[in-house]
């Protein structure tokens, strides 16, 4: 029971930095239908963002919370402003000019984009593991039975609490705001949405830099968790992240995170209770399983060919 | 309209342009060119070039400036005319009728010609020639699936993996046991890879139908991503099944291929030995490459073949409109799922080729770069165009080889001329392959027009 409640725990943070990248994929799809192969990377350039800034402000090692979280509170805007710029510049370069080419052809750009983000940060920041310092230390101990403990640490506390959080607000954004409207109408028919004045193009954008903006709340957090980051971080987690947006239904916003959720739950379960090699395979199958026999997920919508 | 305005104006904006991407640029870099994050011993630490930030803002500031001024002269500079369908070169539609042949010829004679006039390179020549020779073989095999058939597969690679550890698993472990066994004579073993090519071409045409069965009534992009996906479970299962594959440690001592039963060896009964010939380790070397330059040939001649097939025909239209295809009756399934096995199944003749070229396999050489290698040479060479592999291929493998010393840069450029290419010319940039069959004249609108929104 302790051992379940610790994986728990775990998974739910795990699930949480899945679902806000979710989020982004599961945007993109929405409004124009592509997978946008790069996000994952993007997820990646975010968490070396976030740990140079940290380095800049000279937080690591320091112990008065006031100042770190103030610092933290600055590491998050700053990673979420220059990985926007990215998410922006991906879209611009490789995915605005082929909006009316062949649906294939920006799943190939979007490759390249990977390819490029990829080896890009593994030039500039070296190839090798970047471990940083915990920042956040302490916790709570929730239970302590036969010498197995149960934590809760402050990191999982405000990992779980920030994605709730920005869950909230972004739901706010999408349902109340100017930008959440024309993102809907562009979802439901961009044709119709440009025609009766939705600039589509600025709203195709925007939904980038939002995804990114989010992937870079992810990118900090997983920084924050896992204080081990490398080039190659956002592949896995980006398939895994569009495992979650698929499962939870694609197109939709509580679908990511409970996809993400889900996702996070099953790795750590699975992990914990089978094997840590074929984590990944548990992940992979799902994404199989979940496409050929719940094509829409739980709470997507079932998809209309429009001849 | 760029004729129009006033050439000051237009200088004006390109320069506003210029100073905007460069802005944005310098965001971009800031973080990730300006600042190294560095291992010092007390923990990370911070290495500034500011002066590598200066040289990429100038770089993208030049360069969008140049652009603007002398590439796409709008009066509002931005991509719109960069990504419009670029003017085809009338003459490479032909490229393949006259290139063709006197590629094949020049293909036979390669060994000749670097036996003799390349002494000390020779070796270096006809292992990257076997090389290219391989990724030729694959990007056909690929070709099947991508180019005619339309089915964007990320995972090409684990057929490639099965093929290889089919050839590896039956040689090393399979026929010996049946040799112990009494149920095979110890001949079989100069013949394993006789016997294994075509087990591996049928284990992974029938993986393709395994993996394909339930995945090919998914769409486009989803259909990418699962394929994706299955190339790394694949890939992690060899890498754990330790008792099975050697897990990371991979196979080694994978028996040489024999000329048909004559073993490569010095001495008695060897190839030398058998033609009078001195021995010499290149034999089996050309005859490795003239072995897979055979079996590349045999992929591209069943692949214009099929191509002249209803089964081929079929191909061709649902890569253009699948929903049509149904309309007229075609089962969308089982053509996709001959695709995806036949692609799969020369996939796994270049595996086992591949193996016993090596004598050692592993892992590493099936990661999910591999696959997006050989989709790039399909894409770059044109979807569905024969020649246009072979170009792409030779290009590509021997830009690999020429830039060696920078291994790190090279993928990079790879991963910019993937993006650019498909930008300017989505159908391929050597030559594109139209289908075909059409009905009566074409018509005026392409078929990347035509395609709108489907693959």
């Amino acid at each position: 029971m302790e051992y379940f409640l610790q994986q728990l725990i775990n998974g739910l943070t795990l699930g949480s930095i899945y679902g806000l990248i979710a989020i982004g994929y599961t945007m993109v799809y929405g409004i124009i239908g592509m997978i946008n192969f790069a996000h994952g990377d993007i997820f990646m350039v975010s968490a070396f963002i976030g740990l140079i800034a940290i380095i800049l402000l000279g937080i690591v090692g320091t112990t008065s919370v006031f100042v770190i979280i103030l610092a933290l509170l600055l590491v998050l805007v700053i990673a979420m402003v220059l990985t926007s710029a990215w998410g922006w510049t991906v879209e611009r370069m490789a995915y605005r000019p082929l909006r009316t080419s062949f649906r294939l052809a920006p799943l190939i750009t979007a490759i390249g984009m990977s390819i490029v983000l990829q080896n890009f940060v593994q030039i500039t920041q070296g190839a090798r593991v970047k471990p940083l310092q915990p920042i956040i230390s302490g916790g709570y101990v929730l239970m302590e039975k036969d010498g197995f403990v149960v934590n809760l640490s402050n990191i999982q506390i405000i990992i779980v609490v920030v994605t709730v959080a920005l869950m909230a607000a972004f739901s706010l954004i999408i349902a109340l705001t100017p930008l959440g409207r024309a993102q809907r109408a562009c979802e439901q028919d961009r044709k119709m949405a440009a025609l009766v004045g939705v600039n589509v193009d600025r709203t195709i954008s925007l939904t980038f830099v939002v995804g990114a903006a989010l992937a870079a709340v992810a990118g900090v957090m997983y920084l924050l968790y896992y204080g081990v980051i490398d080039f190659y971080i956002g592949f896995v987690a980006g398939v895994k992240a569009f495992t979650a947006a698929v499962l939870g239904g694609i197109g939709s916003l509580p679908g990511a995170m409970l996809g993400g959720m889900l996702i996070g739950l099953i790795e750590t379960f699975w992990s914990a209770y089978f094997t840590v090699e074929y984590k990944d395979v548990a992940a992979f199958s799902i994404l199989a399983i979940v496409l050929i026999f719940l094509p829409s997920g739980l709470l997507g919508r079932p998809e209309v060919e429009k001849v | 309209m760029a004729a129009s305005q006033p050439a000051a104006e237009r200088l004006t904006d390109s320069l506003k342009d210029a100073v905007v991407a460069a802005v944005i640029a310098l965001a971009l870099f800031s973080g990730l060119i300006g600042i190294r994050t560095t291992a010092d011993v007390g923990g990370l630490g911070l290495n500034f070039r500011w002066e590598l930030l200066a040289a990429a803002v100038a770089t993208v500031f030049a360069g969008r400036f140049l652009l603007n001024v002398f590439v796409w002269r709008t009066d509002k500079p931005v991509t719109r005319l960069f990504s419009g369908p670029m003017p085809k070169i009338p003459g490479l539609d032909k490229l393949g009728v006259i290139a063709g042949p006197i590629m094949l010829i020049a293909a036979f004679m390669l060994p000749v010609i670097s036996w003799n006039f390349f002494g000390q390179q020779n070796r270096y020549i006809m292992d990257l020639a076997i090389l290219v020779m391989t990724y030729i073989m694959l990007g056909w095999g690929l070709n099947i699936v991508v180019g005619l058939a339309g089915l964007l597969d990320l995972g090409y690679v684990a057929f490639y993996a099965v093929g290889a550890y089919s050839y590896a698993l039956l040689s090393t472990k399979f026929f010996p046991l049946m040799v112990e066994l009494g149920y095979a004579g110890p001949g079989i073993m100069d013949w394993a890879f006789w016997v294994s090519l075509p087990l591996a071409g049928i284990l992974a045409a029938f993986w393709g139908i395994i993996l394909g069965f339930p995945v090919l009534r998914l769409r486009g992009d989803y259909l990418a991503i699962v394929t994706l996906a299955f190339g790394e479970i694949i890939r992690i299962v060899l890498l754990n099944w330790y008792e099975f594959t050697g897990g990371p440690d991979g196979l080694s001592r994978i028996p040489r291929p024999s000329f048909f039963g004559i073993p490569f060896s010095r001495g008695e009964g060897g190839f030398a030995d058998f033609f009078g010939l001195g021995y010499s380790p290149m034999h089996r070397i050309i005859f490795l490459f003239y072995l897979i330059l055979i079996l590349a040939l045999i992929t591209n001649f069943v692949t214009m073949r099929l191509r002249r097939l209803p089964i081929g025909r079929a191909w061709e239209a649902l890569r253009e409109d699948e929903i049509a295809c149904r309309a007229l009756g075609i089962n969308t399934r089982n053509t996709k799922l001959t695709a995806f096995a036949i692609g799969a199944m020369f996939g796994g003749f270049a595996g086992s080729f591949f193996a016993t070229r090596q004598g050692f396999i592993s892992p590493e050489s099936f990661v999910f770069m591999e696959s997006a290698l050989i989709l790039a040479i399909v894409v770059l060479g044109g979807l569905g165009s024969q020649i246009g592999v072979v170009i792409a291929a030779v290009v590509m493998i021997g830009g690999f080889e020429i830039f060696r010393d920078l291994a790190e840069y090279r993928m990079l450029v790879f991963g910019l001329l993937m993006v650019s290419i498909m930008v300017w010319r989505p159908r391929g940039l050597i030559s594109s392959r139209n289908p075909s069959v059409y009905l009566k004249e074409r018509k005026a609108v392409g078929a990347e027009h035509v395609a709108e929104g489907r693959g």
